[in-house]
């Protein structure tokens, strides 16, 4: 893939340049860089570049989609899925105990929209507790509840709404 | 709100028509326990679909102007405003179905002096059975004097007579309270043409909804936005007075209920209150807001003085309870809960005692809507497809008005006749806004600038 500066970014350049130069043209520095030679490869003995630790996108890649949870219609319960999924993010919160989190509770379009704010809460309370419950330091989560305002797959089936149908852990960077 | 002051109105003779209509008979399931149309109280619901006032041709004719002069009206001079007037009496009564309407285009334009002196036998030519006419005048201090008129073509009589003084900006107000004053004349019903709607404005993909306030008059006409849709807007309420504006923000991340206050622009919380807040809704003397709160996952409905302090917790099941309607006289209230194991309608007093279940027809009963005229509780239905339903209070009586995959959330027009609500299209999550007379007749899309939902109908302006 070929990079293409535009005009614009490509005098931003020129600018930055001619101020790094600026900035370093009273004295040489103690130590010369190295020569720019043969490049040479990354070492990936200790794992490829990865998100840094502690970060929202750390807890993603720790939790692998256990970031969210889901509710059959009308529901709240915790079942053994979403436990085992809540057992990764508390894994995670248990490691990082600086990081805030907030559950946000989801449902789907099929129920009215008042009802479905309070369905979240329901939910989004139903996974915090569980964290709680798990060691997690209540403290630590807020909670949000979308009603069906936020659905994130968009067709008008059982699929669709099942998916819609969430609580999503989401960690405060 | 500008008080229009109303110059002077006659009744001159009873109701056209006297109306003795038969109770609706019950339908829905076969519980027998909660049944009839009679209240303890006497109220009986009398909606009938053979009403012999809509089959009644009116001709409506330009309003006349004793002088042709501009006027800051965005209509423009007293002369186009006069067609103006005319043709927004004439889409009033067409578009809800209402009356056969005819003009004012194609109807011959009296001159002033005939607006109180109709010439009966070229409407009688003409078959209409009804006249309105009106005239406007530019008053020298920039207000217009609106008058309307409604005559009996056979009886050669006049009918009912009223009077107007707006601001050019309020002209379509005029022409709404001459609706007003026809409808009611020939029906017997209350007015409900002269009010404002509150609902929320959407655009954008169906993950990403944009929802900004917004305001229109109840035809659709002088449309604004409130808010900028950057922080999603909804549920909106008009208070009675029309001062201000209930309803949900997420503002600040979590959804709060703010009173948007019209003329200073500026908008406050309810409550201080850092748990999440929906669901607002006004006391009908605009004392009291009623809200729901969640806390720790459990939602119930509390009370608060419409200028703030604390809240009085009127609910207290570990089951979901939701929004609330004050009947008209204020003594009760109409709320949501599944305190049952499914959504269902209930009443309680308004202090929160005597809760009890009215609704006890199968499926879901969701969003109830006391009627301002007290005799209906509108409500979504969901058996499947989700349903505008009506009830009497005694939670009999169920009659089903609309049909769709999901028509949801019903309001009230200000004389309790006809229900608004919005329809989601399946799949494409598109929400309209529509309305639907209490027979279940005059089903229509209310126009607006982009879709719609949530609607809320205010009360009839003074």
């Amino acid at each position: 893939m070929s990079v293409r500066f535009s005009t614009g970014s490509r005098l931003m350049l020129l600018a930055a340049g001619s101020l790094a130069l600026a900035a370093c043209a009273s004295k040489a520095p103690k130590e010369l860089p190295p020569e720019p030679g043969v490049a040479t490869t990354t070492d990936t003995a200790q794992g490829t570049l990865g998100p840094a630790p502690g970060s929202q996108a750390d807890f993603q890649a720790f939790t692998q989609g256990g970031d969210t949870i889901y509710f059959d219609t009308d529901m709240y319960n915790i079942d053994s899925v979403d436990a085992a999924a809540l057992q990764k993010q508390a894994q995670w919160l248990l490691k990082y105990p600086a990081r805030r989190a907030t559950v946000e509770g989801h449902c789907d379009e099929r129920g009215t929209r008042d009802y479905n704010l309070a369905l979240g809460e329901r939910r989004a309370n139903a996974a915090k507790n569980y964290l709680a419950g798990l060691g997690v330091d209540a403290a630590r989560l807020t909670t949000v509840s979308y009603g069906k305002e936020r659905p994130v797959a968009l067709g008008s089936n059982e699929e669709a709404w099942a998916q819609n149908r969430r609580a999503v852990t989401i960690t405060i960077d | 709100m500008k008080k229009l002051i109303a110059l002077c109105s006659l009744v001159l003779a009873a109701p056209l028509m006297a109306q003795d209509n038969p109770a609706i008979p019950s339908e829905g399931s076969a519980s027998s326990a909660i049944q009839g149309d009679v209240e303890p109280g006497g109220l009986q619901v009398t909606v009938t679909d053979e009403n012999e006032w809509q089959d009644l041709g009116i001709a409506i004719t330009a309003f006349a102007t004793d002088r042709d002069v501009p006027t800051q009206a965005n209509a423009g001079s007293t002369a186009a405003l006069g067609r103006s007037l005319a043709q927004v009496v004439s889409d009033d009564l067409r578009n809800n179905g209402l009356f056969k309407p005819s003009g004012p285009l194609g109807l011959p334009q009296p001159s002033f002096a005939q607006v109180q002196a109709p010439e009966y036998p070229v409407w009688s030519l003409r078959s209409a059975e009804m006249l309105v006419q009106g005239y406007v005048r530019a008053n020298p201090d920039g207000n217009l004097t609106v008058g309307c008129y409604l005559y009996d073509v056979a009886l050669k009589q006049q009918l009912e007579k009223a009077g107007w003084v707006v601001s050019p900006a309020d002209w379509r107000r005029a022409a709404h309270k001459c609706s007003d004053m026809v409808y009611s004349r020939l029906s017997g019903e209350s007015p409900f043409f002269d009010s404002k709607i509150a609902y929320i404005a959407e655009t954008g993909p169906k993950n990403r909804r944009v929802k900004r306030l917004a305001i229109m008059d109840s035809d659709g006409a002088n449309h604004r936005y409130l808010t900028s849709g950057q922080a999603t807007a909804l549920t909106p309420r008009y208070s009675p007075d029309y001062k201000s504006i209930l309803y949900l923000s997420y503002l600040n991340g979590n959804p709060r209920i703010y009173v948007y206050d019209l003329a200073g622009n500026s908008q406050r919380l309810i409550t201080q209150s850092s748990n999440p807040t929906f669901a607002p809704r006004w006391s009908p003397d605009g004392k009291w807001i009623l809200y729901s709160m969640a806390i720790a996952g459990n939602t119930d409905i509390y009370r608060v003085s419409a200028k703030g302090g604390p809240s009085q917790r009127l609910t207290n099941s570990p089951g979901i309870d939701v929004g609330g309607s004050f009947s008209p006289d204020g003594s009760q209230i109409v709320f949501e809960s599944d305190r049952s194991g499914s959504q269902q309608v209930y009443l309680m007093n308004a202090d929160g005692t005597n809760q009890r279940r009215i609704s006890f027809f199968g499926g879901r009963a969701a969003t109830p809507e006391w009627s301002p005229r007290g005799d209906q509780i509108a409500f979504t239905h969901i058996t499947g497809n989700f349903r505008i339903a009506v009830m009497n209070p005694s939670g009999g009586g169920l009659r089903h008005l609309t049909d769709s995959w999901q028509d949801e959330a019903p309001t009230w027009a200000p004389n309790g006749r006809i229900i608004q609500f919005f329809r989601t299209e399946r799949n494409s999550g598109k929400a309209t806004i529509w309305q639907v007379d209490l027979a279940g007749r005059n089903e229509r899309r209310l126009p607006t600038p982009v879709d719609a939902s949530d609607p809320a109908w205010g009360p009839i302006q003074p």
